[in-house]
């Protein structure tokens, strides 16, 4: 197929799929060649769901050859981070304690998929239980950042943001605790959506913390991520954090441009510790903007300070509650040999876990214990309700908060790993977000010296992910940076 | 030394609910083991729960029972500890904002009533049950996984209870109430009524509470009972040694009848307490409580002493009637048909709980009507049957169901006071025992009874006693 279809955006496969242009069958067969050759040099995949994809995508060819009702995404391939329980299909958080744990139930949001009729073409890598900011804390392998081996793709959607950015998927899920939908995306170049906290169920993503965690959207432009989360979002009553508000039509009124649009640029966001190609790439974004017909006001959240220390005490100490079903009594790995049920746990934990994992349930359970609860988790707690008030009073002035979505353009293999603190600086300008639990995007807005993608973030007031979507695809409409391809160092055929 | 007991009590109630806590698993009791299980109450990775209202509903009654202050806002919290019938690691509880805090509960000891505070109520979910394998070289251990999840009830009192009877009347009363309130079946066999007694000793007169010691595995109310006198007298020992009491945890065991240290304070488990955030906190509003406060009926204590008052009942009449609430209601039932509250009761106390008794019958599901009971007694005191035929049509009336008119007419059963039948049985049994005439006539009173009993013989128990007795002495007596 000298199309070059695994290149195309979601919405122009589904074009030529309805248009019978293509067969399903033959899409997939040609994403799994593409993954075949690709992946041993991306390694963004945990598991191929070859045999069911195929399966899959022969049912959707009958469909639509019997000219039967198809899906919001019929024949899409889409790669879902593993820690997004799928039924029959092994889901291990990037974990050895989870590494033959195949889940009896489907995700909200793969159910969801699967009812639009997407093909769910494999399972990819992350950060062991999304912790991490690199995805190189995998207990299986390390995965390289398409536009240059040597870099991390970012993480924890590491593989998500790898796999679409590789055209490896052509769309994929991840979650996002304190970034890690966004900053895989941005160090990636490409588009990723978390929506506001209760937007999408949580029910079968593998919790890590909580009140934080939702699931996101890892596209090719800002037209895909709508559709997609126009697939996953919505009420379930199995989740019982996730909000009865209607999801409005995300495509409908997309192109409505940013004229008049009042755009805050927070001054905590563009301080020391901004790398000055991202600094230039934000500006130059934000006079397109104006030249669009937007407003820049400057803005401030003062309590942005202590955003990353609020996130690191109340994510682990909910993870740290959350990872203790992983004790080896019921199911996933269970140490071969103990003495006595302490020393199975023991054992289990210890052989099961990575170091990121277990340096995270320490701090965690330091901080929920009696004596240090009501300094930590609890000032912690008030001071997650200063942030989130930050944000009130800003979007009091204006409709969206623009900023870097990270500090950084990209950072090697290896060069944050041996620095905990250093790593989690990384996810500076994406964890408010999570605190205050509104809606953030980030899209492609340029390239660094050394041709790493940039990425930037814009934020809006809970529930408005539709204006985000219609903000950024205003700035995509006008530039190039989302139809840049990374050339992959592999031989020229495999191109 | 002298020394006063001081015990609180904590307990723990299932609730009642025909599904869990926070999926829709069946609660129902003793089925194949891990049969009424799913991925959320099995802990597995990515679920989330779901709270039952019903059973928040439950909870909600038990707490305005309790007259304790409920609040406008409550949570749920995560209470972590490790064990292997606790599939998540940590249990959904209480801890924060408890359901309802601050309320008592009157008590009533030997005629006073002692009002016993109770300082929270709170919902939470239940642990599976480990099963331990028979032969001692085993090297495993099963978990059933059924009972996890089901909505459990904690109501934990102060340590206002001085004496056993105290606490038994506190037990008896707390379950009453449950019962009463019909939010729990409180079946202690089955384990959905469990105790836990916390003591301590100080010297009387003195208000310093001691050194408190927990005692855990207290499966009856006699078991709770004899642990708190045990523990009492090996506190006074210790005390009496001039040594202070360990702050400790022990286990009962009900075959020694004997506690050991489990575990130290020192020892004592860290919970990690933190606010559930998977459950939003569930809102109290005036209206939802109201219909809550509705709901719940006249309970156990009030109900006796109405009885006392109005039906003039003894206090151990009303005790006993009280004590199940399908009792009370059958009672109220009766006396609202036909005004003979003392023959009632009687019949309740002395023959229905013989019969329950004896035939093992379900006091649930009482095989008699109030209206049955009521015509029962009208036709003693019309006649129609003596108290002693009227005793089997009542056991009848118990294993057929059928109503008394039936059974005697069935039966014939009807008191025979027609004055010529009676003559001839009469006539008959006088020529037949000439002694016992002989035996009257020199002025042996009780030969007469024995003359009347062997008419009654004759009639089976049918002939009216009164009107034999009458004819007799007439016949005989001259």
């Amino acid at each position: 197929m000298s199309l070059r279809l695994f290149e195309y955006t979601a919405h122009r496969i589904k074009a030529k799929i309805l248009s019978k242009e293509i067969l399903v069958t033959d899409l997939i067969k040609y994403f799994l060649e593409r993954i075949k050759s690709v992946e041993p040099y991306i390694q963004a995949y945990i598991t191929i769901n070859e045999e069911d994809a195929l399966k899959k995508a022969k049912e959707i060819d009958e469909k639509i050859e019997n000219a039967a009702k198809v899906g919001l995404l019929a024949g899409i391939p889409v790669a879902v981070k593993d820690n997004i329980c799928t039924k029959g299909l092994s889901t291990t958080c990037a974990s050895k304690i989870l590494k033959n744990f195949i889940p009896p139930y489907d995700a909200f949001v793969v159910k969801r998929l699967k009812e639009e009729d997407a093909i769910i073409i494999g399972k990819t890598n992350l950060d062991e239980f999304a912790m991490g900011s690199s995805t190189e804390n995998s207990s299986y392998k390390i995965t390289r950042n398409p536009w240059n081996p040597e870099y991390v793709p970012g993480g924890s959607s590491g593989g998500s943001a790898a796999a679409v950015a590789a055209d490896l998927s052509a769309m994929a899920l991840g979650s996002d605790t304190g970034g890690s939908v966004r900053q895989p995306a941005a160090l990636c170049g490409i588009t990723g959506v978390k929506p506001t906290y209760g937007r999408v169920s949580r029910y079968g993503l593998v919790a890590f913390g909580s009140s934080l965690d939702q699931i996101g959207t890892l596209t090719k432009d800002v037209k895909d991520a709508a559709v997609l989360l126009q697939v996953i979002a919505g009420y379930d009553l199995r989740d019982s954090t996730s909000m009865q508000v209607s999801v409005p039509d995300y495509l409908n009124g997309i192109d409505s441009g940013v004229n008049d649009l009042r755009i805050g640029i927070p001054k905590e966001y563009f301080a020391a510790g901004l790398n000055a190609d991202v600094h230039k790439a934000l500006r130059d974004a934000l006079k397109m903007y104006e030249r669009l017909g937007a407003k820049i006001i400057d803005i401030s959240l003062p309590h942005t300070e202590y955003a990353v220390a609020v996130y690191y005490i109340v994510a682990n100490a909910e993870a740290s509650s959350n990872l203790a079903r992983y004790d080896g009594v019921r199911y996933g790995y269970r140490a071969s040999r103990s003495n006595g049920i302490i020393d199975m746990y023991c054992r289990t934990r210890s052989e099961g876990f990575g170091n990121e994992v277990k340096r995270r349930i320490m701090l965690g359970n330091y901080a929920l214990s009696a004596g240090y609860y009501d300094a930590y988790y609890l000032k912690a707690s008030k001071v997650r309700n200063l942030i989130k008030n930050d944000f009130d009073i800003a979007f009091q002035q204006v409709d969206c908060i623009i900023c870097p979505t990270s500090p950084v353009p990209g950072f090697k293999i290896g060069e944050r790993a041996k620095n905990p603190l250093e790593m989690y600086l990384s996810d500076i300008y994406t964890i408010p977000a999570n605190l205050a639990g509104i809606p953030g995007i980030s899209v492609p807005c340029g390239f660094s010296k050394e041709g790493l993608p940039i990425g930037m973030q814009i934020l809006a007031r809970h529930f408005e992910e539709k204006k985000l979507l219609q903000i950024a695809y205003a700035f995509e409409r006008e530039t190039d940076f989302h139809l840049k391809k990374p050339v992959l160092k592999i031989s020229s055929e495999q191109r | 030394m002298e020394y006063e007991v001081v015990v609180g009590l904590e307990t723990h109630a299932e609730l009642a609910t025909v599904t869990k806590l926070f999926c829709g698993c069946s609660t129902k009791f003793g089925v194949e083991p891990n049969t009424q299980v799913c991925p959320v109450c099995l802990g597995m990775p990515g679920v989330l729960p779901v709270m039952n209202k019903k059973a928040f509903e439950y909870a909600l009654k038990a707490a305005i029972a309790l007259n304790c202050k409920i609040g406008e806002f409550t949570n749920f919290d995560r209470k972590s500890y490790y064990y292997p019938d606790l599939p998540k690691n940590y249990q959904i509880s209480q801890n924060y904002y408890n359901l309802g805090v601050d309320g008592y509960m009157d008590i009533s000891v030997n005629g006073t009533i002692r009002r016993i505070r109770i300082h929270n109520v709170h919902l939470e979910e239940e642990a599976g049950k480990l099963i331990h394998p028979e032969e001692i070289s085993a090297d495993y251990s099963l978990v059933d996984f059924n009972r996890a999840g089901v909505p459990l009830l904690e109501i934990v009192s102060y340590p206002d209870m001085r004496n056993v009877d105290e606490v038994e009347s506190y037990m008896q009363t707390l379950r009453k109430i449950l019962l009463y309130t019909e939010i729990s079946d409180c079946k202690m066999q089955e384990g959905s009524l469990r105790f836990e007694a916390s003591i301590s000793l100080r010297r009387k007169g003195s208000d310093k509470l001691g050194n408190r010691v927990e005692i855990k595995n207290l499966n009856s109310i006699k078991s709770v009972l004899k642990a708190i006198e045990y523990e009492a007298k090996r506190q006074s020992e210790v005390l009496d040694r001039g040594e202070t009491v360990d702050r400790e945890t022990r286990l009962w065991d009900e075959v020694s009848e004997k506690s050991a240290r489990m575990r130290s304070k020192e020892e004592a488990q860290d919970y990690r307490y933190f606010p559930e955030p998977d459950l939003l906190p569930v809102l109290i509003d005036e209206k939802w409580l109201s219909t809550i406060k509705a709901s719940i009926p006249e309970l156990p204590l009030e109900r006796k002493q109405r009885f006392m008052e109005v039906f003039k009942l003894s206090d151990y009449d009303a005790s006993v009637i009280t004590e199940e609430k399908v009792l009370a209601d059958f009672f109220d039932e009766c006396v609202k048909i036909l005004d003979r509250p003392k023959a009632f009761c009687n019949w309740i106390i002395n023959d229905l709980l013989r019969e329950v008794k004896d035939r093992k019958l379900d006091i649930n599901n009482l095989p008699i009507k109030a209206k049955q009971l009521a015509v029962l007694i009208e036709m003693i005191e019309k006649g129609t049957i003596s108290s002693t035929i009227a005793k089997e049509v009542f056991s009848e009336m118990i294993q057929t169901g059928k109503g008394p008119q039936i059974i005697i007419e069935e039966k014939k059963l009807a008191q025979i006071s027609d004055e010529g039948l009676i003559e001839a049985v009469l006539t008959k049994v006088i020529s037949s025992n000439p002694d016992a005439i002989e035996d009257y006539k020199k002025g042996k009173k009780n030969a007469l009874t024995f003359l009347v009993g062997q008419v009654m013989k004759e009639t089976k128990g049918k002939a009216n006693p009164k009107i034999v007795n009458e004819m007799l002495v007439k016949k005989v007596g001259i």
